[in-house]
């Protein structure tokens, strides 16, 4: 066992309000600078939908992950071998059409304009030639179904479906919509590691850090030949245009260092984000990325181990994982979303790099009919009152397509997911409105697989966690990295006396 | 053997320095967003190096109960995008003047050193005044200094004041809870002034007319909180991811505490991905949907089975048990106004027995609690303890007659989409009244009649659930597109859920209900599905509507400060829908009211032209109307008293009689005679003339003069009865427009002077709302950037400027004659029982009864700045009142005077000031009239609290002060809220009890502690009996069709070819901008398509040859706006979206369809139409309220044409 200590994530995406708060905070503190115009290390899709930069799924055009050929894991963009004699050829990047051109307008128009015979109007202009500009794409573009007809029909997941499904979807009766966000999943099997060609000998500019497994890139390593840009199959790592380096998501270190969760965190006003430590076993990652796709997630949740296994705990002190961090690791709600709950799963697991980042799938509305031009919700006229809150089978999820989203084609894990959540509100809801006898509660709850305590600790931690209770956040014990170069004495009285430093273009 | 190595080497980690050294800063600041959002959430602004860097959300709100999740965080998309603004090239940073009038200005000065009179030479000079006027909006803007532009502004009042009155001066600012002395600053000086206040909550169609119909308030809900109580909750019209984005967490979290959640939407909105069920119900149509659900309600859960939480809710909370007077008409009875005590020997002489009512219970009896007792003599009686007035018996009401009636009577039940009047049985009795036999039924008996429930009744009641009479599942479908199956079995879960719940179903509505023509009976099919299921006053339950930021929590001494009730009684607070209607002119563009809107066949007063109702209104007192009269009113109280009138009385008595006389008239009767014209408007915190500008090229044309691109031509001529017709209509009536305002919008566009603001972090203030329970703070992160002022600074230079030029105008003070409608929450509230008109010879006009009160007021215009700065002492002689809660204060006055007097501020921010030997309470900076506003509050100050329970106790008779004995001796002051938000206290002007953490829900406190709501009956009302409600047919909640485009006039003149499609044009709140704050946001722009874009259903946009993100133009002949198309699959074919709002200034280009002048914005699409029937006055919860109740400026039920842009031109 080789365990280590993992920042991770959940993201509840039945409480995703699709509000974009997270995204503008992370905008605000991180990349409102010359060259990160277009950078959107937070962003949140509306599915189906083709995300930002467009069509980021699909690997035939943008060769981002790995592939399993035989026994063997090799980055789809090309082996790790031929990277360096392919550094000057790199075909697989996202353009300014599949990103966007960014604009901005003449605000200024506004007021200096001299008198004329019609009002003044602020103009979109590019704000890369600063002329007048036709806007015709966004870090949002597809925003709630807008121009369904043309994104959310060539949203890649939507193969998983027949014709006929997919033109369901966009009937009354089954239409429906749902939000992913996303930052970079700082994964254990990251593609952009392993195809940074920067250093000569590993290692390249980027790296995972020690302490936490947060994946950064070192801007004064970088050289800008972009491969992680292509290898990274979420398309979280940008090419900042201005300073000719690459730039992604560095999950607010900074912030968590000091005690507080990522910014995307913190101002998500769902409150569908959670974060704390999973323990790993990082001997398994290759064995684990190499499954076949129907297994990958549970080969995922396998390396996850359990923090309170003495094995564990002896490995990780081995591995010189702090007591602290451990017993932060077995208050983690990372922990029994993923691992004991089973309701949360990572995304486009097949692309292979293990995301750390894990979603729990949204529950939609009851299907409907429509006859003779009346709409009625599916069901109604012949079931009795109970239960309330709709079965599977009746509900606007198209399974496969959740499948192809969050468990590489394996449409029975997503399904026990749902069982669970659906058997959480309806205990609930018999706990409270006592309108359900005993004996199909407990019917409800063994088809679930779930028991009345689980229960109700999924329900706390998804109806009332606090803000403590959300973010677990790892204490970091920054003195001691410092003291590998200074006295922390030292620098506690000399921190910040120097003058600011600007990255440069090479 | 790792795969992937991980990095410890501390050396080659060095540079994470660098976004370390991003994330420091140097000041972190509470404040928030004053903005009209409703959202109240406490952020911190960071400063680095002195400048605002971002924000983030506090995550401090103080726990409630434990059983309830947090509301950390709170603030969207749009709060954190403010930042972007404070240095944007969006920014006003200077004072603004346009061109040609600056020009003027100077060349009149020049030669004119006096203010007032180079002010005169330009606006007497009709080429100067055209000049500037048509330049309106066209850029040629320069900067001027502070004292230049304050110099013009208090010279055009001043100028306004003398020359026509000072009620020719306006404001429009809205939803003073976002920022209070923001709002405050300016209506303190406009009522100093003798200016007017005009109201927004209303012309926002925000303003739920149905909460004043049937609770007798202006609006009362719940907190977000409260959400989670519920266990079956139903949104209609509001999308609250969009509009209630810090709160929606609670609607996800309530779902996993077992709630069943509806979504009732025409579109598959974003709240509907959380919805059970989402129910797709056609546009405007939800009130048929309600009444299918009644009638199964009705039928299975009161006529089939009975069930005891419900029979006892009714008859003790709700007018249901009341006796109504049958009234004989051709084929059999109608429903009447309800019986009147008095009219029965046992009450024959009971003090206000015209407004005391009836129930039966063997005999009539008349329990406590109506509104009689509220402003009787007879005081301790005004409780709905369900006991007899006279000996204090109880009683035991009966609902229904049946099987104990004298009479199956057959009652006129009219249907308005089929026109058809059924009569249906009805079990009555007959009672001695008058000393004959009057029939009677209980509402109850009524309301089952009504809905078609027939209990085997004889009559011409439906069958069954399938029979397609009214109002039976099978005859909705007709109308809403849902099948029968669906709606009956939302009834049975709705209702069955508060059956088991005691009342824990709830329904939250929103905009995209409330903004049609029949909004009212909208809100009223869900409220009486409320009531019949017991869910009002019910943690967990009621109508929750969350449109406009109307709660200001700590609203009695807020209004004392904002509109100068401390010096001078009472305020001019004008109704802004019936006031655009007629000085913009849109009155001028339709027929009769008649034409288009939905009526029983035969009427009394339901007819003829808007404008005539709307004068009538006026004279009879029911709405205000600035200003008042075709004379200056300082001149008319001069002349009064030339002639001999020394007293109030006398002066009334003089203008009665020349308005009888008709050498006097009421402004309102000739709206286009440049005597009556508004001459001054100040727009601040607002957006005036775009995003609350209904009827936005109606505004462009008559107030400013400028460019339009209306089309549309006078059509009233022939249908105006009364009220002037002028040709031609008067075009630019507005002298001066002035703009206070942080960012470049449309309405700073087109004013003539922009003054810059402080944004939201650049000053301090206080906020409530009504989805939480806290007050905090708008704080200073920097000083204001640039030349930018407060709103509370800038108000108080006006008001220093206008003193010192007013020794010259108005060396003494001046009497100024003030008239004021019938209020509510006074005893006006028993003015008229019957409609009388005094002007057509029904009955004498008597000012406070039969016409508006008429006041004189004294004022002084030297002293306007000392009064300005200073608490008066009229608030400790006549204290504080809210909501009809009087709070004495002199012990609380007395002590703010224990404060000190000092020139600079101290740190707490509590001080006195003194002028002419008398010292007061300081208004001078905005931190003091912060404190003394949270020391005499009784939602901030346990004492007062206290205090006014106590009071409240000897009205109503029931304990109401041990409420308060806990919490005596909390205190708040501005330090406080900055350190972290507070919980409000429970407060009798409030109907929710809040204490230990209990979430806000509003009526608990009248369901627990029998306070009477303020109606006729102080219960809840099913059913209105004002005379205009029966004549409208809208005594009990009905379905009315939406207003037939073909009959509106609106697309008269456009083109009609086959390359566009007329689409019903919906307006929902936006998702990138609070109205159209942000919608100029880069921020938001980038996030969206960089424009609003107008969402078309598929099938619509392949007929008129669109593609996503095409260029297209709609219009109609109001206007017309040029925009891309958003094409989605979720929109409802024959309708078509745009998020409310948008801006002129952004990324606008030319409309061909108005021959290539550059298209307009979302109101240049809408005109204002005025629902007459919302007008009624003089009468019990139907009496005036600022904000409170009129006509609402819907917008729902307008149509426009849209087609593809062929050629796009800049």
């Amino acid at each position: 066992m080789d365990i280590r200590a993992q920042v991770s994530m959940v993201f509840h995406l039945d409480k995703c309000v699709g509000c974009h708060t997270c995204s503008v905070a992370c905008k605000n503190i991180w990349t409102d600078r010359r060259g990160t115009e277009h950078m959107w290390w937070n962003n949140v899709e509306t599915k189906p939908g083709t995300g930002f930069p467009t069509l980021w799924e699909d690997q035939e055009k943008y060769k981002g992950g790995w592939v399993k050929k035989g026994k063997k894991l090799t980055l789809r963009l090309q082996g790790r071998v031929r990277t360096l004699t392919n550094i000057f050829h790199n075909p697989n990047l996202p353009t300014v059409d599949e990103y966007f051109e960014p604009w901005t307008y003449r605000y200024d128009d506004l007021f200096n304009s001299p008198e004329g015979h019609d009002q003044p109007t602020a103009r979109p202009v590019s704000q890369v030639t600063n002329r007048p500009v036709d806007i015709v794409s966004g870090p949002n573009w597809d925003d709630d179904l807008g121009g369904s007809a043309i994104y959310a029909r060539n949203d890649p997941n939507l193969k998983s479906l027949t014709d006929e499904e997919r033109a369901q979807l966009r009937k009354l009766e089954r239409i429906a919509f749902f939000y992913v966000p996303r930052i970079c999943n700082h994964c254990l099997n990251p593609a952009c590691v392993a195809a940074c060609p920067a250093g000569v000998a590993q290692p390249g500019a980027i790296y995972k850090r020690g302490e936490d497994g947060i994946v950064l890139i070192n801007p004064e390593k970088c050289r800008g030949w972009r491969m992680c840009v292509s290898a990274c199959p979420y398309k979280k790592s940008y090419y900042n245009w201005a300073t000719g380096k690459s730039e992604k998501c560095i999950l607010c270190y900074p912030r968590l260092e000091s005690g507080h969760a990522p910014a995307c965190f913190h101002v998500c006003v769902g409150r569908i984000r959670y974060l704390g430590i999973l323990l790993y076993d990082a001997s398994r990652i290759k064995e684990t990325a190499s499954v076949d796709d129907a297994e990958l997630v549970e080969a995922h949740r396998a390396i996850i181990q359990d923090p309170n296994d003495p094995e564990v705990i002896k490995a990780a002190k081995a591995n010189g994982v702090s007591d602290n961090m451990i017993s932060t690791a077995q208050r983690s709600p990372i922990y029994k979303f993923v691992k004991e709950w089973r309701l949360a799963l990572p995304l486009t697991p097949q692309f292979r790099t293990l995301p750390m980042l894990f979603y729990v799938p949204p529950l939609l509305p009851v299907l409907a009919a429509v006859k003779d031009g009346h709409y009625d919700i599916a069901g109604v006229a012949d079931e009795e009152l109970r239960p309330l809150l709709g079965s599977l089978d009746k509900l606007r999820v198209p399974l496969r397509y959740m499948a192809s989203l969050f468990a590489a084609g394996n449409v029975g894990i997503v399904e026990q997911v749902y069982r669970k959540l659906i058997a959480v509100r309806i205990f609930m809801r018999a706990q409270r409105v006592k309108d359900m006898p005993d004996a199909e509660m407990q019917q409800i709850l063994a088809q679930a697989n779930t028991t009345p305590e689980e229960v109700r600790a999924i329900h706390h931690l998804t109806a009332k966690p606090t803000f403590e209770q959300r973010f677990v956040i790892p204490p970091l014990n920054r003195e001691m990295a410092v003291e590998a170069t200074v006295d922390p004495y030292q620098h506690a009285h000399e921190a910040g006396f120097s003058f600011r430093k600007v990255i440069k273009r090479r | 053997m790792g795969w992937i190595k991980d990095m410890v080497n501390p050396k080659l980690r060095k540079w994470e320095e660098f976004y370390r050294n991003r994330w420091q800063y140097d000041n972190m600041v509470r404040s928030t967003h004053g903005v009209n959002c409703t959202g109240g959430c406490s952020w911190m602004v960071f400063v680095k190096d002195g400048i605002v860097t971002w924000e983030m959300q506090a995550t401090d709100y103080p726990q409630l109960e434990p059983n309830l999740p947090p509301y950390e965080p709170r603030g969207c998309q749009r709060g954190i995008s403010t930042s972007w603004y404070i240095y944007s090239p969006l920014r006003v940073k200077y004072p603004y003047v346009r061109g040609a009038l600056l020009d003027f200005w100077r060349q009149a000065k020049a030669s004119q050193p006096d203010p007032m009179q180079a002010w005169a030479s330009i606006v007497e000079d009709e080429t100067k005044r055209t000049r500037f006027q048509q330049a309106r909006g066209k850029g040629g803007f320069r900067r001027a200094s502070w004292d230049d532009v304050m110099e013009i502004i208090a010279a055009a009042c001043l100028y306004t004041a003398k020359k026509w009155g000072p009620d020719r001066v306006f404001g429009f600012s809205p939803i003073p809870a976002m920022s209070f002395f923001s709002y405050a600053a300016g209506s303190r000086f406009l009522q100093l002034f003798g200016g007017v206040n005009m109201s927004f909550y209303d012309l926002y169609a925000d303003l739920p007319n149905a909460f004043p119909e049937v609770w007798g308030d202006q609006t009362d809900v719940c907190e977000s909180a409260d959400w989670y109580n519920a266990k079956y909750i139903v949104s209609m019209g509001a999308n609250l991811n969009m509009t209630r984005t810090p709160d929606v967490h609670f609607i996800a979290e309530a779902r996993y505490e077992g709630a069943k959640f509806v979504v009732i939407a025409p579109d598959f909105s974003q709240v509907s991905k959380y919805a059970d069920w989402w129910i797709p119900v056609k546009a405007g149509k939800d009130t048929a949907l309600w009444m299918a659900v009644n009638h199964v309600i009705l039928k299975e859960f009161y006529a089939d089975r009975q069930v005891p939480y419900f029979v006892n809710y009714l008859k003790k909370y709700t007018d249901s048990p009341f006796l109504v007077e049958m009234v004989k008409d051709k084929e059999g009875y109608k429903a009447g106004q309800f019986l009147r005590a008095n009219r029965v020997a046992r009450y024959k002489d009971v003090e206000n027995g015209d407004w005391k009512l009836l129930v039966y219970d063997g005999q009539p009896r008349m329990p406590k609690g109506t509104i009689g007792y509220r402003w009787g003599k007879d005081s301790g009686k005004w409780n709905i303890k369900m006991e007899d007035g006279l000996d204090n018996s109880p009683i035991e009401p009966v609902l229904t007659f049946f099987g104990a009636e004298d009479e199956i009577a057959q009652v006129a039940c009219h249907e308005f989409v089929s026109g058809q009047t059924a009569y249906r049985g009805v079990p009555i009795k007959y009672i001695e009244a008058d000393g004959q036999r009057v029939p009677v039924a209980t509402v109850f008996d009524l309301m089952l009649a009504h809905f078609g429930v027939g209990r085997g009744l004889p009559g011409s009641y439906p069958q069954s659930y399938d029979d397609t009479q009214a109002y039976t599942p099978a005859w909705q479908e007709a109308h809403t597109g849902i099948g029968r199956d669906t709606v009956i079995r939302l009834a049975r879960e709705f209702a069955s859920t508060a059956e088991k719940t005691e009342g824990r179903s709830m329904v939250i509505v929103g905009a995209g209900a409330n903004h049609w023509y029949n909004n009212n009976l909208i809100y009223r099919g869900p409220i009486t599905a409320l009531i019949l299921c017991g869910c009002c006053g019910r943690n967990g339950g009621g109508l929750n509507h969350y449109v406009g930021q109307e709660k200001l929590a700590p609203q009695a001494p807020w209004r004392t400060i904002a509109f100068a009730l401390d010096w001078l009684k009472p305020p001019r607070l004008q109704q802004s829908p019936i006031w655009h209607y007629a000085n913009s002119d849109q009155w001028r563009y339709e027929g009769a009211f008649s034409d288009y809107a939905s009526l029983p066949p035969e009427t009394r007063w339901a007819k003829g032209h808007c404008i005539d109702l709307v004068a009538k209104a006026v004279r009879m007192g029911w709405m205000p109307y600035f200003p008042q009269f075709d004379n200056n009113p300082l001149e008319m109280v001069r002349q009064a008293e030339a002639e001999g009138a020394r007293t109030r009385e006398e002066v009334s008595r003089w203008l009665i009689g020349q308005l009888k006389s008709g050498q006097r008239h009421f402004a309102v009767n000739d709206p286009d005679s440049p005597e009556n014209w508004p001459r001054v408007w100040f727009i601040w915190r607002a957006n005036a003339i775009m995003s609350s500008a209904k009827g936005h090229e109606y505004f462009l044309r008559h107030y400013l003069g400028t460019h339009t691109n209306t089309i549309s031509q006078d059509a009233a001529a022939q249908s105006v009865k009364t009220v002037t017709f002028r040709e031609p209509a008067p075009r630019g009536k507005m002298d001066l427009v002035v703009d206070i305002n942080f960012r470049m919008d449309t309405s700073a566009l087109y004013s003539d002077i922009v003054l810059p603001t402080a944004s939201w972090y650049e000053k301090n203030d206080l906020n409530s709302t009504d989805l939480h329970s806290y007050i905090h703070n708008l704080g200073q992160a920097v000083p204001p950037v640039w030349e930018a002022k407060t709103d509370w600074e800038i108000f108080k230079s006006l008001a220093q400027k206008v003193s010192e030029i007013a020794p010259h105008v108005f060396p003494a003070p001046v009497r100024d004659l003030v008239t004021v409608p019938l209020m509510h929450d006074t005893p006006d509230e028993l003015a008229q029982t019957q409609v009388c008109d005094w002007a057509i010879g029904e009955c004498e006009p008597v000012p406070g009864k039969t016409m508006p009160h008429i006041h004189v007021v004294e004022r002084d215009y030297v002293n306007l700045y000392k009064r300005f700065i200073a608490f008066g002492p009229q608030a400790r002689q006549d204290g504080l009142s809210a909501n009809g809660v009087h709070i004495p204060i002199q012990n609380f006055y007395d002590d703010l005077l224990q404060n000190s007097p000092s020139a600079t501020p101290d740190p707490w921010h509590g001080r006195c000031v003194s002028w002419d030997g008398q010292k007061y309470p300081s208004l001078e900076d905005v931190l003091d009239a912060a404190n003394v506003l949270l020391y005499l509050s009784p939602e901030t100050n346990g004492e007062v609290a206290y205090t006014a329970f106590k009071s409240e106790e000897k009205r109503t008779g029931v304990p109401l002060a041990d409420i308060a004995e806990n919490t005596r001796g909390v205190r708040m002051t501005f330090g406080d809220l900055t350190r972290q938000p507070k919980r409000l206290l429970t407060s009798p002007c409030w109907s929710g009890m809040m204490n230990d953490g209990r979430a806000y829900s509003a009526w608990c406190m009248n369901v627990e502690r029998l306070v009477p709501w303020r109606t006729l009956s102080g219960r809840q009302h099913l059913y209105l009996d004002h005379p205009y409600y029966l004549d409208f047919g809208e005594h009990f909640v009905t379905y009315k069709p939406k207003l037939d485009p073909q009959k509106l006039g609106e697309n008269l003149y456009s083109p009609q070819d086959s390359q566009s499609v007329i689409l019903n044009y919906l307006t929902p709140h936006g998702k990138w901008h609070i109205h159209t704050t942000f919608m100029d946001n880069d921020r938001m722009l980038k996030l969206s398509r960089g424009i609003e874009p107008c969402w078309l259903s598929e099938s619509d946009a392949e007929r008129i040859g669109v593609k996503d993100n095409d260029w297209v133009e709609l219009y109609n002949d109001n206007g017309v706006v040029v925009t891309r198309a958003a094409v989605s699959a979720r929109v409802q074919p024959g309708t078509c979206m745009i998020y409310h709002a948008t801006e002129r200034t952004i990324s606008n280009p030319k409309a061909p369809a108005r021959g290539g002048r550059r298209g307009g914005a979302h109101n240049s699409l809408t005109r204002l139409r005025i629902n007459p029937v919302t007008m009624a006055g003089g009468y019990a919860q139907f009496t005036y309220g600022f904000n409170y109740w009129g006509p609402t400026g819907m917008n729902r039920d307008t149509y426009v044409r849209v087609r593809k842009l062929s050629k796009l031109s800049w």
